[in-house]
């Protein structure tokens, strides 16, 4: 079990893995990640392993400000 | 005798430039509060802002990208905040997240310190702000209308000091234009009034008092028409440039005549 955005959610790998599961494109553009509070460069999205307990943080621009 | 066109005297010939990069219009439109995209995009031209705020926050991929998009579209350029953050930490993780996000160095930088007046916490806005710009950062800090305060920020390393007029979405304009103008006076760092403006007065007055652009956010996208505000705030923040720029006359107490006191003829 890992948590997105505060739901619980099946593991997955990587957080490329992920992000394809929940529905975003191949580039995912315009979303950052964080894996418990540390934001993990796009670069690394492919290796990025995410261990059962992972806080995952999925974000992306609203309006603000 | 020939008279000039209007533009002959403008001073909007000369742009405003921050962080190196320079920037269409003096006026910067916050996103916040205009109750759809639409009217956003509408309030975007309507104001010729070349820079539009967002915040960062948890996504639904259904609904991903239409606010970035719709802001490509215009080809305006977006700058992140870290609206919503109390600590230096959590300021520099979000704007890092906007970083990747949106491949953009530059942060609207906001720590605040309290939730009822918003105002920034001043210890973890200057902690926030080193560790940004030591990363990389194009630093545009909201900050208190404190002159100290700005010149540390400036030291620091920020592109600009962007200090509050009143807090945000209060629309009580410029609570301390004093401090204001000190800022200005000493800042060696465009100043960009940031968070108060209530109306296009509010926008004008703080252009006069030296500063180099106004943010603006509520004023525009709370008002009754929002896209009509967006034009007349962008007008006053021109009029308030050209009027800085062009010299107003001293204060003075009691009157002084316009019209000469010679040459009266005697109706006596």
């Amino acid at each position: 079990m890992i948590y997105v955005n505060g739901d619980e959610h099946q593991d997955a790998a990587t957080v490329a893995a992920l992000l394809e599961r929940l529905g975003f494109g191949e580039q995912a553009r315009g979303v950052a990640v964080a894996l418990d509070g540390e934001v993990v460069p796009r670069s690394q999205w492919r290796s990025a392993q995410l261990l059962p307990g992972t806080r995952v943080e999925v974000v992306g621009a609203i309006q603000g400000g | 005798m020939q008279y000039k066109a209007a533009e002959t005297f403008s001073r909007r010939s000369e742009p405003l430039a921050i962080g190196g990069r320079t920037l269409r219009s003096r006026l910067i439109l916050g996103s916040g509060g205009f109750t759809s995209l639409e009217l956003l995009a509408s309030a975007v031209e309507a104001s010729g802002t070349g820079l539009v705020t967002v915040a960062m926050r948890r996504v639904d991929p259904t609904a991903r990208g239409s606010l970035i998009e719709v802001l490509d579209g215009l080809g305006v350029r977006v700058l992140p905040n870290t609206a919503g953050c109390f600590t230096a930490r959590d300021a520099v993780r979000t704007a890092q997240l906007a970083r990747e996000a949106l491949q953009t160095d530059w942060v609207k930088l906001e720590v605040i310190g309290d939730a009822q007046t918003l105002l920034p916490d001043a210890t973890e806005l200057l902690i926030a702000a080193e560790q940004l710009v030591n990363d990389g950062f194009v630093v545009l800090p909201y900050t208190t209308d404190d002159p100290i305060l700005a010149r540390r920020l400036e030291d620091a390393g920020c592109a600009a000091v962007m200090p509050l007029g009143s807090p945000i979405g209060s629309g009580m304009g410029i609570c301390n234009p004093y401090n204001i103008a000190l800022i200005c006076e000493r800042a060696g760092v465009p100043v960009v009034l940031d968070a108060g403006v209530g109306t296009a007065s509010d926008a004008a007055f703080a252009m006069e008092l030296g500063c180099a652009a106004v943010l603006c956010a509520s004023a525009i996208s709370r008002a009754e028409e929002p896209v009509a505000m967006a034009y007349a705030i962008a007008a006053a923040v021109t009029a308030g440039h050209e009027a800085r720029g062009a010299g107003r006359i001293p204060r003075r107490r009691l009157a002084s005549a316009s019209s000469p006191l010679e040459g009266m003829p005697d109706l006596g």
